[in-house]
């Protein structure tokens, strides 16, 4: 449990005496802050357009809702934002080591495969963790500026986090695989990109398998997130993604050792 | 402390490393001499559990390599041949982070991360980051990232690579004094290297070990024959027929002249372990010439290398 501590220590520390964090998240931060002001302003037309037309026909003003006319649209805008900034988070994990050497420290430490892979896992997601903290400024702005409902942000956010540690266990496998980090990247990205929209053909092929297509989609679990509503299927949905990601990359560590390289 | 029987190591097809065998006693330092390729690294990273043996087994302290590796572990310190360097970490905090993970008691560790970079050498850069740090320094932050934890058996793989004369001077002082207290085994290619730090040497070759002796033996196993160069001032070529014609010299071979001109400089050899200087020195002063120079040359730990390197069959040593 130390190890595992010490690792994640260590990575985190790595992160930010990089600029690998501050990029990311800032990066993160912007984009979704581009979004975040067209969004919301394209909300607040909207609504004075509504406030006019019924002024016009002396109606009561609609009530229009915050929360699925703006927060939604931006949690999928950040879940798209987050599929190309996650894999430059987890890119370096393993890849590094190997390219400077340091695996041959790391896998003669008293130091077991699964304390590594999780310490360094761990650190990704706290990584990420920040990232979606810091974005909650925004939502902030608009309990300021509005009464947004706390329900779907919760489950928005939660999804969104969900969501991301599947992209940083896939991210940490394909770290795992080479010693360079821009491929892992560009690997990371391609095959999340993949199960991202495998769900769009499910229109094209039989019913069946368009279903089971669907179910295997990314992008479809966290649907029901961003509307707010909690549904232990995608929870468990995630948290095989995450461990399926893990698994491989324990795998592919272990095997890295019997082929020697 | 250390036994490696019958190590194989496959790549695919490629044999890397065929059936090393060898024991390093508890606080002997052991050489580990050979080509490049010829299995050094592959086998060094067999008994740090870095890779598995294909066939064979090898324990350190006891500990099977494969079968108890995290005791192995503990008990190991190993520097690769690159130095393994979080190149963005603090000298200070990359030792403590080290010292952490090998395992070393919280309570002593500030206090073992202190003495490790006093040791090494590397206490006054210990705020700088590492990739700030020169060649020389980098690879003393490598030796003490292998050292902080005390390791019982330290392996180091060609420590001296890319530094100076000075730093290579001072990294093998730094190793010899270790001996003792640690078991070493170090690799390397550079043979002085083996003959002023090791007490003992293992010579592979092409994956299979080809000798095992102390230095200063297997130089003398193969110097039963014995040479002497000798400076003449004469006719050359008189010279030569009347060195040959003495009876214990069974070969003349006439080497480099100095800056002068006339003296002529010759490389003998006898067949017999006698004793063939002072025969020659007569032989110069009864023929008048003059006697310049005359000294012994062993075979140096090079060509007893070279020798055991470049046989196709090596092993009858």
């Amino acid at each position: 449990m130390r190890n595992y501590w010490t690792i994640v220590t260590r990575e985190l520390k790595s992160y930010f005496s990089s600029p690998v964090a501050y990029v990311v998240i800032g990066l993160f931060l912007l984009i979704s802050g581009v979004f975040y002001y067209l969004i919301v302003t394209n909300f607040v037309q909207v609504c004075m357009r509504a406030d006019m037309q019924a002024q016009m026909y002396r109606m009561a003003p609609p009530k229009l809702n915050i929360n699925m006319m703006a927060i939604r649209p931006l949690f999928h805008n950040m879940s798209l934002f987050a599929l190309f900034f996650l894999p430059l988070v987890t890119m370096r994990l393993y890849a590094d080591e190997k390219r400077s050497g340091t695996i041959e420290l790391l896998l003669t430490s008293p130091v077991s495969n699964l304390q590594h892979l999780a310490g360094k896992f761990t650190a990704a997601a706290v990584l990420y963790l920040l990232m979606l903290i810091f974005s909650f400024v925004y939502m902030i702005l608009l309990y300021i500026f509005g009464s947004p409902e706390t329900g779907p942000i919760l489950t928005g956010y939660l999804g969104l986090y969900l969501l991301g540690l599947s992209y940083l266990s896939f991210g940490l496998f394909f770290s795992t695989l080479t010693d360079n980090q821009l491929i892992a990247a560009i690997a990371t990205m391609v095959f999340i990109l993949f199960f991202w929209a495998i769900g769009w053909l499910s229109g094209s092929v039989s019913p069946a398998l368009g279903q089971a297509l669907e179910q295997f989609s990314l992008i479809e679990h966290f649907d029901d997130f961003s509307k707010g509503i909690f549904d232990t299927q995608h929870v468990i949905f995630y948290l095989s993604f995450v461990v399926m990601g893990l698994f491989l990359s324990f795998i592919s560590i272990e095997s890295a050792r019997w082929r020697g390289r | 402390m250390i036994d490696v029987r019958q190590v194989t190591r496959y790549f695919g097809r490629v044999k890397a490393v065929d059936q090393v065998s060898f024991q390093v006693e508890k606080g002997e330092i052991l050489g580990f001499l050979g080509p490049n390729a010829a299995g050094k690294t592959t086998t060094m990273r067999i008994l740090t559990t870095f890779l598995p043996a294909t066939k064979g087994t090898a324990t350190v302290a006891g500990y099977d390599v494969h079968l108890k590796s995290m005791e192995v572990r503990k008990r190991i310190g190993y520097m690769p041949e690159n130095p393994p360097l979080y190149t963005e970490m603090r000298v200070r905090d990359f030792i403590d982070f080290v010292a952490s993970i090998k395992g070393v008691d919280p309570r002593d560790r500030k206090r073992a991360v202190a003495e490790t970079m006093d040791k090494t050498g590397v206490a006054h850069v210990s705020n700088r980051v590492i990739k700030t740090l020169s060649k020389g320094y980098k690879q003393r932050v490598g030796l003490a990232q292998a050292l902080v934890h005390n390791p019982d058996v330290l392996i180091l793989d060609e420590p001296t690579v890319g530094l100076d004369p000075k730093q290579i001077i001072e990294v093998r002082e730094l190793i010899k004094s270790l001996g003792g207290n640690h078991t070493i085994i170090l690799s390397t290619h550079i043979l002085p290297e083996v003959s002023m730090t090791c007490e003992r040497v293992v010579i592979i070759n092409a994956g299979r070990v080809v000798a095992e002796d102390k230095p200063e033996n297997l130089t003398r196993h193969l110097t039963a024959s014995q040479r002497i160069s000798v400076a003449v001032k004469g006719p050359k070529q008189d010279v030569q027929s009347k060195l040959s014609a003495l009876s214990s010299v069974s070969q003349v071979i006439p080497s480099q002249s100095g800056d002068d001109a006339s003296v002529h400089r010759f490389l003998l050899e006898s067949l017999a372990e006698n004793e063939i200087r002072p025969q020659v020195a007569r032989a110069v002063i009864e023929n008048g010439w003059d006697l310049f120079e005359m000294k012994p040359e062993g075979l140096s730990l090079e060509d007893v290398f070279l020798h055991l390197t470049t046989k196709e069959e090596g092993t009858e040593l």
